[in-house]
């Protein structure tokens, strides 16, 4: 199975170097433990909260998310993984997407979901995530924290939680770049390329 | 990688990339099967096309499944009840079926090519589920599903396909599957049902049945295909349960390790003792709900509209 090192952008892994880094190791787990502390200040229950990653470049976040959180509330904070490409509304224009396995760790109905993506775009992605969520249960709030908000929304959805807002041109790429996948810890922005 | 292709016709002309990108798809629709809501969107408002020339029970039902369960509309087109029975040529209803409207034609016929035949006439995508002798794609795909579910890997491992192998579309696309994944594969029945010219697709051919199950991580048991034979292939069905019949004596010489296959419908007491196709060494109804999985990745991943992969904006 390919791991991709970006997303948000469909710039093909490689190429380290090129474009502005927007964020580096450092500043990743800063707005991430920052996230981390904003959810906790937002989730007053905390047994209430469910963290799910969407692939390929949450799923990492949201695991890493999770661990601060534990240290914060002192108890283990349930978190997964959902796919979302099986509930895209572009499946017929374009190649088939990568399906990721989804593991949605305990019942979501009566809780509240924490989506974390790396980079908040168009907001298609998210509209995918709650349908496919509906399929598992009830949430009793569905919340979003993305690492990167570069704009250009085509839905009218928001996060709750931003690591890094960027504005940006639609022709430029967001490509996050995580240890996980990579090795390297990098958030960059690279000009022109087309449209993505 | 980027998948490409329009419909899904054979195993001999998929990558071995291709191939492992099916079997990582259906690993991730295999939980829709186990979730509450067991449905998802991605085929909304398409129309299959279910055309079975040639009777089929399992196959068809499994593939109806799981085009419902990702959301298509479905027309089923069986022999018994259709205009082929007035004459009709295939070429003709399936242009019928596609002035309908059919997005995907899944085809199961007699005639070995007809898949293709129908991908090079048609716009619709096209599916094989099985065509005469040649091959039977998405039974190769979930035996390669469970084989990788239940022993990690598919490379190294030893593969015994034994029984009918001259008459078996199955045995055709597990071998192409078997050996562009890396496993060594060993073919075992009556010399009649098992030529030796099968050794030039890379398998090794034996004809006595404890030479090859010996080191065998996997046993997969074909049906004897009474209705394919034009003459009788061996002298009797006893002599077959005899010398080829999987026994309980004759487990015991394999790896303790070994997992029994057959891709159904069983004829207990022929090719497998009763006892171990219920037993626990047995994987025969993992197989069919794995086809369930492999047959939504099919008919997801040849939906794709081609272009860039579509990513997560």
């Amino acid at each position: 199975m390919n791991t991709p090192s970006s997303s948000g952008g469909s710039a093909p892994p490689g190429e380290p170097g090129a474009g502005t880094v927007l964020l580096n190791e450092g500043g990743i787990q800063r707005a991430l433990t920052r996230i981390a502390h904003e959810i906790a200040e937002r989730n007053e229950d905390s047994s209430k909260v469910i963290l799910l990653g969407i692939p390929a470049g949450g799923a990492p976040l949201s695991a890493r998310i999770a661990k601060t959180l534990e240290g914060i509330w002192n108890h283990p904070v349930p978190q997964g993984v959902l796919d979302i490409s099986m509930h895209r509304d572009d499946l017929d224009q374009r190649a088939a997407p990568q399906v990721w396995p989804t593991h949605i760790p305990a019942d979501v109905t009566g809780k509240t979901v924490v989506l974390v993506d790396d980079v908040l775009y168009s907001g298609r992605t998210i509209r995918a995530a709650m349908d496919s969520l509906n399929d598992f249960g009830r949430p009793a709030q569905i919340q979003l924290a993305a690492l990167v908000d570069r704009g250009h929304r085509e839905l009218p959805i928001k996060a709750d939680f931003v690591g890094k807002n960027v504005p940006t041109a639609r022709s430029e790429k967001v490509t996050v770049r995580l240890k996980e996948f990579t090795g390297t810890d990098e958030v960059v922005l690279e000009r022109g390329g087309g449209e993505s | 990688m980027i998948w490409t292709r329009k419909h899904l016709l054979d195993i001999e002309s998929l990558s071995v990339e291709e191939l492992a990108t099916l079997l990582d798809t259906a690993m991730a629709f295999k939980s829709v099967g186990e979730r509450a809501i067991k449905k998802v969107p991605a085929l909304r408002g398409k129309t299959v096309v279910n055309l079975f020339v040639e009777p089929s029970t399992r196959t068809r039902i499994s593939f109806e499944l799981s085009e419902q369960r990702l959301s298509a509309d479905i027309i089923d087109f069986t022999a018994e009840a259709s205009s082929l029975k007035k004459g009709e040529t295939l070429k003709d209803t399936a242009r019928t079926l596609e002035a309908l409207n059919a997005d995907f034609i899944v085809i199961r016929h007699s005639a070995s090519g007809a898949p293709h035949f129908l991908s090079r006439v048609l716009d619709a995508h096209v599916i094989n589920a099985g065509d005469g002798a040649h091959e039977h794609p998405t039974q190769a795909l979930l035996d390669m599903l469970t084989i990788r579910e239940k022993k990690g890997r598919i490379a190294g491992l030893n593969v015994t396909i034994l029984g009918d192998i001259l008459y078996s579309r199955v045995a055709r696309s597990d071998i192409w599957a078997l050996t562009k994944l890396g496993a060594h594969v060993t073919l075992c029945g009556p010399s009649t049902l098992v030529p030796k010219s099968f050794e030039r697709l890379g398998c090794r051919v034996t004809h006595r049945l404890e030479e090859a199950i010996r080191d065998a991580d996997v046993i997969n048991l074909l049906r004897i295909q009474h209705e394919r034979q034009r003459r009788s292939m061996f002298p009797s069905l006893n002599e077959y349960v005899n010398l080829f019949g999987l026994s309980k004596q004759r487990l015991a010489l394999t790896k303790p390790d070994a997992m029994i296959m057959h891709p159904g419908p069983v004829n207990r007491g022929v090719e497998i003792d009763s006892d171990i196709a219920d037993g626990e060494r047995s994987v025969i109804l993992q197989q069919v709900t794995n086809g369930l999985a492999v047959r939504m990745a099919a008919l997801f991943l040849i939906n794709g509209g081609g272009g860039p992969q579509a990513v997560a904006v």
